[in-house]
């Protein structure tokens, strides 16, 4: 290859551990008897539920549909019946509860009827939208509905399309096996993102510890009747982070605070093209993913496991061992520990790597940051973790976003190499999110503040018109009362006068009021019926007296 | 000499007229400072900083009559906010206002609520439904946690939930690392 490539800055040379994984064919994972499917497994709205508890679902069938403009559905991954529509576990570190759409499976794994598309002859807003309802998020970590990705815009194109295979974290091997064995449906995929983003140069990365993928790629490519090149990297923890990728294949920088399309390059993960394949030319939505089971198990392997099956499951498929101390999402350097591994396999689960002893020893105490700034050599992003350790530990969160705290992309160098081994990506993330609560609560408090002075103009305005009413109907009143003759003569029309005659006016009407309301059906009556009222009143009176004797008779024994 | 105290009194003049001038010509509509700070407030409106809500806190404290540690849903951080806006040292809450609480929103039982609209009244950003003999709700998103409306109810159906934490709102925490002293060795 004559490309010239560019070099980023930092970036460190962890060992690879890829070998444990490759040596396997990728191995379908069972059908468990539950598959519990997360409404949200994407960045984004959470999905919408569209089935009832008690259904029975066919494979494929669409059981949430996306919601608002940054959303993605979800499918059944398999038939069966639904079970349950609620929280229940979700690979997250904080073993939290999330809503969840739980199948019961019925083992006839039976689809719904689907087919390919013909893509070509749909517009692109009814192509995306096809997309959307497919369910595709991107499978490299970040899972971002691709949907959104993929619609250029204003800008109507993205010049260049990059295709990750970069595959950087240690351990995980999904994306090398799946272009090993898959290279030409990869290639379908990415022939669709061309047609939506009409990119002129298409480029996939892949690291150069990947010789078999490169060849398949390459060999894949040498067909297709688009121009495509496959690019060897040289090997450096995070290559395969998108702004790393993008500066190593063009020279460019994704400027802080601005997207990879501001200049022109939009980046997908090779899975993803994959998934976008499955879903135009056999009509599958993304119901399953390769998951690279590694680390501390008998048989390290990849796995095409459907979306909801338990992590559980895939660690007893690859062999599960003694001395297991833990379970990663995603690798060693990125990887989040997940507490319950009954937890299911969501379309961001690359990489289920058991943990142990040997394996992972637990990290050394952290001592005090001497200062010697490797951290900041280290930094792909350009970024001072240093001082960001530093405003972040003591919750200066205003000076940790001057120092651009939120282009870290949490990709552990810093903490790789920190002589004082102190965790600092903890300490990044922790500020991140103490910065977005931070800001939802600001958001909270405006909302607070608009309604806070609506309610008082309101109140203001009530007041006001109360009184203007009051005072228009005593206006009028008035004039009526001006307007009638008057029998003391002219002398009525004065102001003190007009006063006394509203008040007679009110007293008059108070006194008509009073005898409207008293009973007045005992006036006037036949002879006959006031007998029958008196009878009637002594019966009433007798029975009064003989009511209170036996209480009386009861007291007093 | 005499022209020297004329010039001077002479610019003085100027200067005075242009500034007086521009206060009037280029005057801000409402008080800046209180704005700024109103800003920094959380907007419970509860009342607790002795002040019938928020923003008149906020003119008190730009009027230098109220001190900035009588907020307590603000907390301490908001104190420390409030005194690098104005300048000053921060201090700790004031405690007669009251103590920091977990957020939380108010909760009506309805099936003992009936129907007085006394809560409506008190509730300081309107986020309570209902209306007279019917039985009402809290809208949750709006509810500010104030408490404004458990004093009023006469039949005690209104209680204050704290607000659990969910996915969406999980933070991670502040990491916990036991830095290791460095053992002095004494030389015998
Ligand atoms: S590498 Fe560690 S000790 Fe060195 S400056 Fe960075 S945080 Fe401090
Ligand atoms: S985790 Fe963040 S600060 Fe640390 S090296 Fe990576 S990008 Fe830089
Ligand atoms: S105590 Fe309550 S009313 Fe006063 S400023 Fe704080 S939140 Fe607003
Ligand atoms: S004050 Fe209590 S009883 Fe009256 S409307 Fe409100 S909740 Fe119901």
């Amino acid at each position: 290859m004559s490309r010239e490539l560019f070099k980023f800055k930092g970036g460190i040379h962890p060992p690879g551990h890829k070998a444990e994984s490759t040596g396997r064919p990728i191995h379908p994972a069972p059908l468990p008897k539950k598959l519990v499917i997360p409404l949200r497994q994407h960045i984004g709205n959470p999905a919408r539920p569209i089935v009832d508890v008690g259904e029975r679902v066919l494979k494929g069938q669409l059981i949430a549909a996306a919601d608002g403009a940054i959303s993605t559905a979800v499918h059944a991954s398999s038939s069966g019946i639904v079970s349950a529509i609620g929280p229940a576990r979700v690979p997250h570190i904080s073993g939290l509860p999330d809503e969840c759409i739980t199948i019961e499976t019925d083992g006839r794994d039976e689809w719904i009827a689907h087919g390919p598309l013909d893509y070509q002859a749909m517009t692109r807003a009814d192509l995306l939208a096809h997309l959307r309802d497919m369910g595709l998020a991107g499978l490299g970590g970040a899972v971002f509905p691709s949907a959104v990705k993929l619609d250029p815009g204003a800008a109507q194109t993205c010049p260049t399309l990059i295709i990750n295979g970069g595959e950087c974290e240690p351990w995980i091997t999904c994306d090398d096996m799946l272009m090993r064995t898959q290279a030409d449906a990869i290639l379908q995929g990415v022939a669709i993102m061309r047609h939506l983003l009409g990119s002129s140069e298409i480029l996939i990365g892949i690291e150069d510890n990947k010789p078999e993928a490169i060849a398949a790629m390459q060999a894949a490519t040498a067909k297709t009747d688009f121009a495509v090149e496959t690019v060897s990297l040289p090997t450096r923890y995070p290559g395969g982070g998108a702004k790393q990728m993008i500066e190593t294949l063009t020279g460019k920088q994704v400027p802080s605070g601005k997207l990879s399309t501001d200049i022109g390059i939009q980046v997908f993960n090779v899975g993803t093209a994959y998934a976008l394949a499955r879903a135009v030319h056999h009509g599958e939505p993304l119901i399953s993913r390769l998951v690279t089971v590694t680390g501390h198990v008998l048989r390290a392997q990849n796995v095409e496991a459907l979306i909801g099956t338990p992590f559980d499951t895939l660690i007893q498929l690859a062999g599960d061992r003694d001395g297991t101390t833990g379970v990663l999402m995603g690798g060693p350097m990125m990887g989040l520990p997940i507490p319950d591994t009954s937890v299911p396999v969501v379309k961001a689960t690359n990489c289920i790597l058991v943990e142990s002893a040997e394996l992972f020893p637990p990290p050394p105490k952290a001592l005090p940051c001497i200062r010697c700034t490797r951290c900041a050599d280290a930094c792909p992003a350009e970024l001072q973790p240093q001082e960001l350790f530093r405003f972040a530990k003591s919750d200066d969160f205003g000076r940790a976003q001057e120092y651009h705290l939120f282009d870290c992309i949490e990709c552990g160098c810093c903490s790789y190499v920190c002589p004082s081994h102190i965790p600092l990506v903890d300490f990044y993330r922790y500020a991140k999110s103490e910065i977005w609560a931070r800001e939802r609560d600001k958001r909270a408090a405006d909302l607070a503040r608009e309604r806070h002075e609506f309610r008082l103009f309101r109140q203001e305005r009530e007041k006001t018109e109360k009184a203007e009413k009051l005072a228009a109907k005593a206006q009028a009143k008035r004039a009526e009362l001006a307007a009638a003759p008057t029998e003391a003569g002219n002398s009525g029309t004065s102001e003190a006068d007009a006063k006394k005659a509203l008040i007679a006016a009110a007293l008059a009407r108070a006194q008509a009021k009073k005898t409207e309301t008293t009973p007045q059906n005992t006036d006037n009556l036949s002879p006959d019926t006031q007998q029958e009222i008196a009878e009637i009143e002594t019966r009433r009176a007798k029975i009064r007296a003989l009511a209170r004797k036996p209480l009386e008779s009861e007291e007093t024994p | 000499m005499l022209t020297a105290i004329l010039v001077m009194v002479g610019i003085a003049v100027v200067t005075g007229l242009v500034l007086g001038w521009s206060a009037i010509r280029f005057k801000v509509e409402g008080n800046p400072l209180a704005e700024k700070i109103d800003a920094i407030l959380p907007q419970t409106q509860c009342g607790q900083c002795g002040f019938p809500g928020c923003r008149p806190y906020a003119e008190a404290i730009a009027k230098g009559e109220a001190d900035i540690n009588q907020c307590p849903p603000g907390g301490e951080e908001g104190v420390k906010k409030l005194a690098d806006l104005l300048g000053v040292e921060p201090k700790s809450l004031d405690e007669t206002h009251g103590t920091s609480k977990p957020k939380s929103v108010a909760f009506i039982d309805e099936q003992t609520c009936i129907g007085c609209t006394l809560c409506i009244q008190a509730c300081p950003v309107d986020a309570i439904a209902g209306a007279a003999k019917q039985m009402h709700t809290i809208i949750a998103a709006e509810c500010t946690g104030c408490e404004l409306c458990l004093p009023p109810c006469p039949v005690d159906c209104i209680s204050m939930v704290p607000i659990a934490e969910d996915l969406p709102h999980w933070k991670w925490k502040h990491p916990v690392i036991e830095i290791k002293p460095v053992e002095l060795k004494r030389v015998a």
